[in-house]
């Protein structure tokens, strides 16, 4: 069954999703969202795709296997643990630094945002692992 | 210490390297590196002998007072030097013994695990240091024996062996864990000062039993022996080395290492002697009637632990004199028969005694060595072995009313002598029998050991004068906690003891005449073994399976509605109970108000749940599943929750995506079960319902803690840096948490990826 308006509307809709779920992640800490909601939205994006076009187009956007995302997330996560043990404090202990953008903005930024990076990684790769695996049945 | 340990370790990861660059020299080369070690501990024994002791401290987890702490004294430096010094040859010995197995890179790299495994566990002065040290001799033995892993009966041995040290381990973490509790630490040394204590707690005669369950599995004593002749299915190098000349010693180290804190008490003298006694006799009978070179040595060498713990629990003086010099004896004497015994099957292609003979014309070096050592091994003089043997004699003659022991350790000794000659001396003289291939002189690597490991008994037999200061004085001083001087001499003059080693010496010398004979004799009685630990060992596998498989075929039935069924049903029964008789009930039910919105929410998803039951098509249950789930997120906006309704909204989205993508494939839509399973599956709904909302009404009657959510508040954005209380808690305060469970995610997605993905195809799988 091809819709060429969903096709079309994908195209532009799976973007914006992409974005907000970036959005998501990187307010998270914040304001509502972080990783975890954010990594699934990024995955209904794909979601999408798949059912607008097929899962072999779907592994084509993606170019890269969605089980690699499940190793690098949980590899990020727990080097971002690891960081705090570098700086001679216990696993996982937050670092933080404060970057001044223009202006008078002040944005602050540390290990647990990274781990948020690599719990949207996981969550991202899980749901599509799940979903590419069970439409290609 | 630290550094011969670690670089031992990392020499055996790089051990395969090292034998692709090497090649046909890799164990010349590879042995450098624990010569190294055996001249450093040579070194060492300076200090040592001058009473003083070398230790080294690694904090590891020091709130637990766990450390990696090292201790060198000359309990451990002896050990040390059998250690390194035995590797040594056996390394080398192994370039050769090994040459053109194509794993051999691998075998290296087991050995010299085992070796940095076994120095550190009698360097070790930590509890758990050394538990760790000691589990991992089991690991590297289980690896080795079962080293040709495509035999069989390789691998029951491995097993068997892992499994009767490992269930020793336990034990002695047990008890290691009490000492701990008892002293306030797990240092060795620090328990060694509070003896006192430790003997008058009620806790001591449990620690005793436990740390000699440890022991005794690890040792080969009566009851739990039959695993070390099993053994010998390993490499003829790995027998040598784990199987005669250390690894099965550490169950001995252990009982010297904690003499001075549990010894002298009578439920210590009178088990282990008694234990040390049957063992040393029943494993010398074993070996007497066996005809498998290996087998042989095996037994007698159960035979030599049982004496070497016979004589730590005697402990007079004299007792621990006989048995340091006898585990140095040992040590050697063995060592190089092992490896001879590896040596005369690599060139006539059997083991079995009877089928060989007059090697000493083919074969001359190897068989100086195995004479010299029978000569050892018999108790004969003017070696090492008759030094100690004549310092044991006396030792056990001197403590009053100790004729049994002394019966049995006679009758051993004759026995013993008449294994040596059987084991050491007949293959190499008289007719050259028949072999597969006629044998050779074998290669340096194959003869050194031997040459250098009874050249060494000899000296030491003659000039005991070098040992005795620099290393056994020590030793003994270390097992019994305070100092001792060591004399030792060949002759002693003539004493009652000197009569009973001639006595020993005539019988053996009648046993070894008569073995033949004896020995078909002998091999009628084996019905009595027939019951013994062997066999219950194999009964409790064999029931172990038997429970395995009815526990299997009961809860496996690969249905997931039975699966659900369990889980969902004994958590229900489970909580239930509990909940019903811990809370009180009395106003429950008298909540805050309720507003209509709420009200009208609340009846759309009660409303949907029971529509999605009754629904008559898939697509409507899908539907009315997604009704329930969006409702659920209404409600977490209505209170003011708003990540928990966005993630709710988007599961609740991809759930139904995903159903769509399996439209197609799912089986026909209808009722599979009778009305009676039906009926049992609503009963378990309801009541999974009722203890959901029972639990939850439970849960809110109880003040919530009042700190927990100022303190979120508070410090969410002073410790976290962020103002969303619930991703800082995510992320930072209950970081770990959320690390395990997108790694259960993760596990899960691999779970669901090779159900999917890597079915068999069915041709395939039968």
């Amino acid at each position: 069954m091809i819709s060429l308006i969903l096709r079309t509307a994908t195209r532009f809709l799976m973007i914006l999703m992409l974005l907000f779920s970036l959005f998501l992640l990187m307010r998270g800490h914040n304001a509502p969202g972080g990783g975890f909601v954010g990594g699934l939205v990024a995955a209904a994006a794909f979601a999408l795709y798949t059912i607008a076009y097929d899962p072999a187009a779907t592994r084509r956007a993606l170019r890269i296997d969605p089980r690699a995302f499940i190793g690098v997330g949980l590899l990020v996560a727990a080097l971002s643990g690891q960081l705090s043990l570098a700086a001679g404090r216990p696993f996982m202990t937050g670092l933080w630094a404060t970057l001044s953008l223009s202006g008078q903005e002040r944005v602050d930024v540390g290990t647990p945002m990274l781990f948020d990076v690599g719990v949207y990684l996981v969550v991202l790769g899980v749901t599509l692992t799940i979903l590419l695996s069970m439409s290609e049945e | 210490m630290t550094a011969a340990i670690l670089s031992i370790f990392v020499l055996a990861l790089s051990a395969p390297y090292l034998h692709r660059l090497a090649g046909k020299r890799s164990g010349w080369v590879l042995a450098s590196l624990p010569l190294v070690w055996t001249l450093y501990f040579a070194v060492c024994s300076v200090p040592i002998a001058s009473g003083e002791s070398l230790s080294a401290s690694h904090a590891w987890i020091p709130t637990l007072g766990i450390n990696f702490s090292f201790l060198l004294d000359g309990l451990s430096l002896v050990f040390a030097l059998i250690i390194c010094g035995i590797g040594v040859l056996v390394v080398v010995y192994s370039g050769g013994y090994m040459a053109g197995h194509p794993l051999q890179g691998r075998f290296y790299a087991f050995l010299l695990m085992f070796m940095g495994s076994m120095l550190g566990l009698v360097l070790a002065d930590n509890a758990v240091t050394l538990f760790i040290f000691w589990e991992l001799t089991s690991v590297s033995s289980y690896l080795l024996i079962g080293f040709n892993n495509d035999r069989k009966e390789a691998r029951a041995a491995a097993l068997q062996a892992l499994l009767v040290t490992g269930l020793g381990g336990l034990p002695l973490l047990a008890a290691f864990l009490m000492l701990g509790q008892l002293t306030g630490s797990l240092e060795l040394s620090s328990w060694m000062t509070q003896a006192q204590a430790v003997r008058a707690s009620p806790l001591y005669l449990p620690i005793v039993i436990l740390v000699l369950l440890g022991a005794f599995t690890k040792s080969a004593q009566v009851p739990f022996h039959f695993w070390l002749p099993n053994a010998m299915e390993a490499p003829t190098p790995v027998s040598a080395y784990l199987h005669a000349a250390t690894m099965v010693k550490a169950g001995v180290y252990l009982i010297a290492r904690l003499s001075p804190l549990l010894g002298g008490t009578e439920a210590w003298v009178y088990v282990i002697s008694a234990v040390g006694a049957a063992t040393m006799l029943l494993g010398a009978y074993l070996a007497y009637q066996h005809t498998d070179l290996k087998r042989i040595l095996a037994y007698s060498t159960v035979s030599m632990l049982g004496t070497l713990t016979l004589l730590l629990g005697v402990g007079t003086h004299l007792a621990v004199q006989a048995a340091v010099v006898l585990l140095l004896a040992h040590a050697l004497y063995k060592g190089a028969l092992f490896l001879v015994a590896g040596s005369v099957e690599h060139e006539t292609g059997t083991r079995d005694i009877t089928r060989m003979g007059g090697l000493k014309r083919s074969m001359p070096l190897t068989a100086a060595a195995a004479g010299v050592a029978a000569l050892s091994m018999a108790g004969l003089p003017p070696v090492l072995g008759f030094v100690g043997k004549e310092v044991y004699l006396e030792a056990l003659w001197r403590i009053p009313a100790a004729t049994v022991l002394l019966a049995v350790a006679v009758v051993t000794a004759m026995l013993t002598l008449a294994v040596a000659g059987a084991a050491g001396v007949r293959p190499f003289i008289g007719e050259a029998a028949s072999t597969a291939h006629p044998p050779h002189e074998t290669p340096p690597s194959f003869w050194l050991g031997p040459i250098v490991l009874a050249g060494l008994g000899l000296i030491l037999g003659v000039f005991p004068v070098l040992v005795e200061s620099s290393l056994l004085s020590p030793a003994c001083a270390a097992i019994l906690g305070g100092p001792l001087e060591v004399h030792l001499s060949l002759w002693h003059g003539f004493s009652p003891v000197v009569g009973l080693s001639a006595v020993s010496i005539a019988g053996g010398a009648l046993l070894y005449a008569t073995h033949a004979r004896l020995r078909g004799f002998m091999s009628r009685t084996d019905f009595m073994f027939r019951w013994g630990p062997a066999r219950c060992y194999e009964l409790s596998l064999e029931a172990l399976d038997r429970l395995a498989r009815v526990i299997t075929r009961r809860l496996q039935s690969g249905y997931l509605r039975v699966y659900l069924l369990t889980i969902v049903a004994t958590t229900v029964i489970l909580a239930g109970y509990t909940i019903i008789s811990r809370v009180s009930w009395a106003g429950a039910f008298s909540g805050p108000g309720v507003h209509p919105h709420e009200a009208v929410l609340a009846g759309l998803i009660v409303a949907a749940a029971v529509a999605a039951v009754f629904s008559k098509s898939r697509l409507g249950a899908v539907a009315t599943l997604g009704v329930v789930g969006y409702g659920v997120a209404l409600i977490y906006v209505l209170f003011g929750a708003p990540d928990l309704a966005m993630t709710q909204v988007m599961v609740e989205t991809l759930t139904v995506i995903l159903f769509v993508l399996m439209f197609y494939h799912l089986p026909r839509f209808g009722a599979f079960t009778p009305r009676p399973a039906r009926a049992r599956d609503i009963l378990v709904s309801l009541m999974a319902g009722a203890l959901v909302t029972g639990l939850l009404l439970a849960a809110t009657r109880r003040p919530l803690v009042p700190r927990l959510s100022p303190f979120f508040a508070d410090k969410s954005l002073a410790y976290g840096h962020g103002r969303n209380i619930v991703n800082v808690i995510l992320v930072d305060f209950r970081g770990l948490d959320t690390l395990g469970e997108i790694t259960v995610l993760s596990v899960a997605a691999m779970g669901v990826y090779a159900l999917l993905k890597l079915r068999m195809p069915k041709e395939n799988s039968k």
